[in-house]
């Protein structure tokens, strides 16, 4: 009761503020429901345009730290310079045609017995349901030399954006004949095979315009994301597998995990043994846990990573918080951005019944992701998931990976498809 | 007569036959209308919301028939309609879940793709369509989805031309009738007539 009265409160003293034409306002407002969505990338931003898309009486607030939005998918097209940065560069116009309030802000703390958001300006959002879809922080602690600061000379890239132009930058910089280390983290971690579509991206690159030079993964885990296809491409592009070879991957076991760097130097060390690489170019991307705000508001287990209800993505530890996207654990999807895209619209329809009492709908999600490893050269896999117990199941028989005897005109059609779903997700996502 | 007109206006105008024909209303069945749109919504990551694709290659679903999605669906699943990864993605849903998903983009509005066509080459694939009596089974230009002969007009031209190529090369089967009037429209100038003809689709936004 305190909750409704204060929030009965804040509204009355806005509306005071702006004067005797704010009478209707707390008329209708009054009774309104309100969802704060914290977050406008893929996940948060469709969470938000599904739900008014179920309800639009609902008033919806998305809270983003940024001005625009980098799709990390497609990203690495920027790389190989095959795309230019603009080409990823979403604004929040779209959403805010949907009659949503995008308030463009730093989410620093949850309260969940008050059950409201505090931003850095200060200002607070009451809200009746939260959606907290604050994607991944990066764990520079795994890896002595590595922060935020070293972050600017070995790049993470792995938030899109001001990250990419400098890995980009550095790549056209770096002399014919340098070696690119590209160090990929143990799972989980954001984009399963982003690591590896880049190094074909960079590798795709470096043929054109430094053909001497060499992409060296250094890997922490000793199996990887539609490895069979990849090895393939690189087979069939980069020379792999013999002396001349554009691209050369070190699983853990053989001394591919990263231990430190020293951005100084241009040195790792990786492995049990300690081996020092030196390079050109080092990209790093490190170990990876649920987005900061998530993490402060106690939404994350030991795993560092937030536990949900697999139907409503509502939070095991904390109620009437949902949590979508990279940041929450979702069982056997991936953290991908179609994931976080299939999970904004369950917790749409999830909050939405919430909301007005109503029974769920049986929950459907798909994931469906694509890697260019070259030209005319695309690979992919695909997943139906349903509720199967407290897990989200992929069904068996149907997705998995383009076929290893795949035509090159099919290869060729998955880039176009490729386009084609990263058109249509920012339009779903974001218009 | 008013789209003809307006055609020509257009050609004079800005050098592209564009026509704005009028794509009908389905009439369809009754569904579970949560249930579908629930299943429906996972495939505008790839198609678009509520099936309007803006491109390049997958195709606009939005708008098509029931019998149409329902038939294209089961055609993935069993594999007798060849894809990249629509069979994959197909064989996750029960035959009652494509009906419920069929019946969401049947009542869907068809948004016709803006892309820009060749007005010459539009004009001759009109003069195909005609000829070749396309429009026995792709009615009013091919803008109404009669007995799941689904919507061509307005389809993206990357999505036609793939779906050209694998019945001429025969991964994918064509209803007899379809396959004597292509053998005819395609005896000569093979190329240069499936992609007048793919204009010609096109051109009507």
């Amino acid at each position: 009761m305190t909750l409704n009265r204060r929030h009965f409160l804040q509204v009355t003293a806005g509306a005071t503020a702006a004067g005797v034409v704010g009478f209707p306002h707390i008329a209708s407002s009054a009774g309104t429901k309100k969802v704060v969505v914290i977050g406008g990338g893929t996940g948060g931003a469709t969470a938000a345009k599904y739900l008014r898309m179920a309800d639009p009486s609902i008033e919806v607030t998305l809270i983003e730290a940024e001005e625009y939005h980098y799709t990390c998918y497609l990203s690495n097209e920027v790389l190989s310079g095959d795309r230019k940065l603009e080409s990823i560069k979403v604004a929040y116009d779209g959403l805010k045609k949907h009659g949503i309030n995008v308030v463009k802000a730093k989410a620093t703390a949850i309260d969940g017995d008050a059950k409201k958001v505090t931003v850095d300006t200060g200002d607070t959002f009451i809200y009746d349901r939260l959606i907290v879809s604050p994607g991944v922080s990066l764990d520079y602690s795994k890896i002595e030399g590595y922060s935020a600061e070293a972050a600017q000379k070995i790049p993470h890239a792995w938030k899109a954006g001001e990250q990419t132009k400098i890995l980009r930058s550095q790549l056209e910089a770096m002399k014919d004949g340098g070696t690119v280390i590209i160090s990929a983290p143990p799972n989980p971690f954001r984009c399963p095979p982003g690591p590896y579509e880049r190094a074909s991206q960079v590798a795709h690159y470096l043929k054109q315009h430094k053909p001497k030079s060499k992409v060296l993964i250094l890997d922490s885990k000793d199996k990887f994301s539609k490895q069979g296809l990849f090895t393939q491409g690189w087979t069939d592009l980069y020379g792999y597998g013999t002396d001349n070879s554009m691209i050369e991957w070190v699983p853990a076991a053989e001394g591919g995990k990263v231990i430190s760097a020293d951005a100084g130097n241009m040195q790792i060390i990786a492995g049990d043994l300690e081996d020092e690489h030196t390079a050109d170019v080092i990209n790093i991307i490190p170990p990876q846990k649920a987005g900061q705000i998530a993490l402060d508001a106690g939404l994350a287990d030991e795993s560092g990573w937030c536990p949900v209800n697999k139907k409503t993505f509502e939070s095991s530890l904390i109620p009437n918080i949902h949590v979508i996207g990279d940041a929450c654990i979702a069982t056997k999807m991936p953290k991908s951005g179609y994931a976080a895209n299939s999970q904004g619209k369950v917790v749409a329809v999830a909050v939405a019944a919430a909301l007005s009492g109503k029974e769920m709908v049986e929950p459907s999600y798909v994931n469906t992701c694509y890697s260019i490893i070259g030209e005319d050269y695309g690979i992919s896999v695909a997943a139906v998931y349903r509720l199967d117990g407290d897990v989200i199941a992929p069904v068996k028989g149907a997705g998995g990976l383009t076929p290893k005897d795949a035509t090159a005109e099919h290869r060729k059609r998955e880039v176009q498809f490729a386009y084609s779903w990263y058109d249509n997700i920012v339009q779903d996502s974001f218009n | 007569m008013r789209n003809k007109t307006l055609k020509y206006a257009l050609l004079l105008v800005s050098g592209f036959a564009l026509s704005s024909p009028v794509w009908a209303e389905n009439e369809c069945p009754d569904y579970d209308k949560a249930r579908g749109a629930m299943l429906a919504n996972t495939c505008a990551g790839c198609h678009g919301t509520n099936g309007a694709s803006v491109g390049p290659a997958s195709p606009i679903i939005g708008g098509l028939s029931a019998e149409t999605i329902s038939e294209t669906m089961k055609a993935y699943k069993s594999g007798d309609r060849p894809s990249t990864i629509m069979g994959r993605i197909a064989r996750g849903y029960t035959d009652e879940e494509i009906d419920a998903m069929a019946g969401f983009f049947c009542e869907q509005k068809f948004v016709p793709a803006k892309q820009e066509v060749d007005a010459e080459k539009a004009e001759a694939g009109k003069e195909l369509h005609d000829k070749y009596k396309c429009e026995k089974c792709h009615e009013e230009g091919g803008t109404i989805d009669v007995d799941g002969s689904s919507i061509i007009a307005g389809q993206w031209k990357a999505y036609l031309a793939y779906e050209l190529s694998d019945f001429q090369e025969k991964h994918r089967g064509m209803p007899k009738k379809m396959k004597r009037a292509m053998k005819k429209l395609l005896k000569q100038d093979a190329d240069a007539r499936l992609e007048q003809i793919i204009e010609y689709y096109a051109s009507q936004q």
